[in-house]
């Protein structure tokens, strides 16, 4: 199938819920996509099984403040020299490319590379939501090489860097990126057919647009939170689903630290006062707790929407007085593994308590 | 003593104010020159009062006129749009995402030049200026009248958007230009829309502004005339003319910040409840507080300084309607014919007014022709305009704590109880004119909005930094020094980033420096 105009505000809000509060407003997104693709045509979303073993596959983003893209928006000359830079060094050319965070922006930056450079684009990604690192991908986790990456920015500065893990690369790129002007792009991870579909997780291209669709639908039929969930309830992760808290937002809490924004938004339960529902979150939620308990920990999602019209409304849009439910999903089954929990569990983002599965939690 | 006015879509208002003090208002038909409607409302307050006019030092006129213009496509002019950013930007062109008659009207007509900042004011690219010139060229030889000129990251540095000013002005001396960071904040295509949007109101805003000199010279009032914008602040007469889309939410702040006046309150929730819309702001230090997402008009997303206001559909003219047993009220509107089809007024159609007149708590047309309405149903009905109102002071709320709540507008007869969680429910008088009051009490501003460094800067410098710009632009705008007050200030840290890189916005004010 082609990734096709129509489908772009869809997927936009399907990435705004899949973001879990962060990953940037996918609105430049969308228009960059549009605009890539009534310049050089839709491009193909092919699965990963269509790929060949010995394909060569690289991921494409966009790395820095979504506020500072909002501004310079991409040029993409710079996406096209991020893939070349990084197939120069490896002395091939790349068969496909495949998004690295489908929440929140980076889920539309692939469909413009993608269409650019004539490329297939996988339905796939790294996380199937949205993280704040590099190196917090299942390509990571099950041992996927971050480097060789480039890094470009819009004057063509280019960089190939090298690093003995993705956490270091991580820390080398947001400095680079910082005199860049802070907003890049980056061609990473690269891996083979067999790699990418080994550490996937897969279909979340067409899981964003489904869920975008099922709100537009749902709006229309005058039920968009039930819409919303009936369709997660089918999805092959986020299955495990349900609806935590109808509340209204009493306060919210905000300050930087390291440059990731951190705080708690408290909701208070439209039918029992008394009921208090507050979410954390690291540029993402990452717990939710109903008075004071548990109710659903990273990286199962915490997405919160409009209760009237299920527009998912990210971290930065919060405003007191706002009427939201809280959704919680199940995340995909390969990110709740030992291995993804040492790199994107609770522990990863200070939290003092173990991971349990959403539908163990009562 | 200073007139202010409310020019609307349906009424022009005019006010008279002494010092506090009402002297005298006035409600007239708007006219389609604009000017006659204002003579007739002004001359109406000055005979009224019996004060000449030779004794009025200023007049503050609010209008929704552009604002109408835009949304209906009136009067608006092609224009040359200037875009600053190159290498930045080129894969979001300008006009991406304008609705197609639009885009039409306003025409493809971009050149995008190298130049540009980052977020820190460094410079990205120096500017280009033979390509300026060489765009200035070619606008002129298409004809176009009006020029848009938009920077990357000029909300942070606005020198190369003053320097392709200079230039464009030496090839087309006589065009209106537009510049971005005098609209916008950062988000390029917001503020590049608002930048188009604003140019291609270009003749409008000249004839509309002459219509007010000539309303004013047939007054024989002598006294400047200054014109509200968004934030409840005033501009010259001069500024509005290259600036029409500072006015565009000017209404719903005008109204705020009169029943604010009128009320004597500077934190408090306002309801302006009209024939169809309840609109409800919040004021936060005598000022609507700004709605920090960003705004469609006619369709084109824009970032621009705009009141936070829910729209709720209930007014005196909401239809009374009982579905699946439960009594309903609104959206839908009789409007302007409720004083024909309403049942006070002998209609057939029940709508809200008839309500608050059979509840026995408002004397509107003839209570008789509603006595006979079940009581059920009266009670039922006023239960959920209450029900209506109370939700929406909710949603504005910016804290548990109790406020007051202001009415305004002549629906507020429709509120008879105490709204829960607001400490007072307060109709004052002359609430019907508190558009023009609004206009008429309007202070002066200046605003900053840029990205500081901390780690480089510190917090506390950063900080004086953004305010002493602030008040330097407010006292370029007209205000008189030892008035000026912080009103507003936001932190916002760019996330994902270290570095301690924060946008800081901030807003002050102050009175007028001649009105002292």
């Amino acid at each position: 199938m082609k990734v096709s105009l129509d489908d772009l505000p869809d997927i936009a809000t399907g990435a705004t819920f899949l973001g879990t509060g962060g990953g940037g407003d996918p609105y430049i997104g969308r228009l960059l996509a549009m605009n890539a693709i009534k310049e050089f045509g839709a491009p193909e979303l092919i699965e990963p099984d269509d790929l060949d073993d010995d394909a060569l596959v690289f991921t494409i983003a966009m790395l820095g403040a979504p506020t500072v893209l909002g501004e310079k928006a991409a040029c993409g000359d710079d996406i096209d020299l991020a893939v070349e830079k990084l197939a120069q060094r490896l002395g091939r050319q790349p068969d496909a490319l495949v998004g690295i965070e489908i929440g929140g922006i980076n889920s539309l930056l692939p469909v413009m590379a993608a269409a650019r450079l004539g490329l297939p684009l996988v339905n796939a990604d790294g996380m199937g939501r949205a993280f704040p690192e590099i190196q917090m991908v299942t390509f990571n986790v099950y041992g996927i090489s971050c480097t060789p990456l480039s890094v470009t920015d819009d004057h063509l500065t280019s960089l190939v860097v090298d690093t003995k893990d993705a956490k270091s690369a991580e820390d080398l790129v947001r400095v680079a990126a910082m005199q860049l002007g802070l907003s890049v792009i980056l061609s990473s991870y690269p891996m083979s057919g067999a790699d990418l579909k080994r550490t996937a997780v897969k279909g979340t291209l067409t899981m964003a647009l489904e869920i975008g669709r099922a709100i537009t639908q749902g709006r229309n039929d005058g039920r968009p939170v039930e819409a919303l969930i009936d369709y997660l309830r089918t999805t092959t992760y986020y299955n495990e689903c349900k609806q935590l808290f109808d509340g209204k937002v009493t306060d919210i809490k905000r300050e930087t630290t390291q440059g990731f924004n951190v705080g708690a938004c408290q909701l208070v339960s439209l039918s029992d006062p008394c009921d208090v529902m507050e979410i954390s979150f690291q540029n993402e939620h990452l717990v939710a707790r109903l008075n004071g308990k548990t109710k659903c920990i990273v990286p199962d999602l915490i997405c919160l929407v409009d209760r009237e019209t299920a527009e998912p409304v990210p971290v930065d849009g919060l405003k007191y007085g706002q009427r939201l439910k809280v959704i919680a999903t199940s995340a995909a089954p390969i990110m709740r593994t030992p291995e993804s929990l040492a790199v994107f569990g609770p522990h990863a983002f200070g939290l003092d308590e173990a991971f349990v599965p959403l539908e163990q939690i009562e | 003593m200073r007139i202010g006015v409310d020019v609307g879509g349906t009424n022009t208002d005019a006010v008279l104010m002494q010092e506090n003090k009402v002297l005298a208002s006035h409600k007239a038909p708007t006219t389609e020159n604009v000017s006659d409607g204002i003579v007739s409302a002004i001359n109406a307050v000055l005979s009224g009062s019996g004060v000449a006019a030779a004794q009025i030092q200023h007049v503050m006129i609010g209008t929704t006129h552009f604002t109408n213009a835009f949304v209906e496509r009136k009067g608006l002019l092609s224009v040359g749009i200037i875009r600053i950013a190159l290498p930045s930007s080129r894969g979001v062109l300008p006009l991406t995402d304008w609705p197609v008659d639009l885009s039409r009207t306003v025409g493809k007509h971009h050149f995008l030049i190298k130049g540009g900042y980052q977020y820190d004011g460094r410079i990205a690219d120096e500017l280009d200026e033979v390509a300026v010139a060489n765009a200035a060229k070619e606008i002129r030889r298409k004809g176009l009248k009006t020029v848009a000129i938009t920077g990357l990251f000029s909300p942070v540095n606005s020198a190369m958007e003053y320097r392709a000013l200079e230039i464009v002005q030496n090839e087309l001396p006589d065009a209106s230009i537009t510049l971005s960071s005098n609209i916008g904040r950062v988000g390029i295509l917001e503020r590049e829309n608002a930048a188009v949007m604003n140019a291609s109101l270009a003749d409008l805003s000249r004839t509309v502004v002459q219509s007010f000199h000539d309303a004013l010279r047939k007054l024989k009032i002598d006294a400047p005339f200054y014109v509200s914008q968004n934030d409840g602040t005033l501009m010259s007469s001069a500024y509005v003319e290259k600036y029409p889309v500072l006015t565009f939410a000017s209404g719903p702040t005008n109204s705020m910040r009169g029943a604010a006046y009128l009320s004597g309150l500077k934190n408090a929730l306002i309801a302006d409840i009209g024939g169809t819309t309840t609109d409800i702001g919040v004021l936060v230090n005598g000022f609507p507080r700004e709605s920090s997402i960003t705004v469609d008009i006619g369709g084109v997303r824009t970032n621009f300084r705009m009141p936070d206001v829910l729209s709720l559909g209930l007014g005196g003219g909401s239809l009374v309607e009982t579905r699946a047993g439960r009594t309903m009220v609104g959206p839908t509107s009789i409007g302007y014919r409720l004083l024909k089809e309403a049942m006070v007024f002998g209609g057939q159609t029940m709508c809200a007014t008839d309500l608050a007149v059979a509840g026995g708590y408002s004397d509107i047309g003839d209570k008789n022709l509603v006595s006979k309405l079940p009581r059920e149903l009266v009670s039922q009905g006023i239960k959920r305009i209450h029900e209506i109102v109370t939700e929406g002071v909710d949603r504005m709320k910016t804290s548990f704590e109790p406020v007051p709540l202001v009415l305004v507008g002549g629906g507020s007869v429709l509120i008879r109880d105490d709204i829960p969680g607001t400490s007072e429910t307060i109709i004052p008088d002359n609430a019907g004119v508190a558009n023009a009051i609004g206009a008429s009490i309007a202070q002066v501003s200046g605003e900053t909005d840029r990205v500081f460094a901390y780690d480089a800067m510190g917090r506390e410098a950063s900080l004086q930094t953004a305010k002493d710009e602030a008040k330097a632009r407010a006292v370029d705008a007209g205000a008189d020094p030892t008035t000026i007050e912080v009103l507003d200030i936001e932190e916002v840290p760019l996330a994902y980033m270290p570095g301690g890189a924060v946008r800081i916005r901030v807003k002050v004010a102050g009175e007028l420096a001649a009105t002292r």
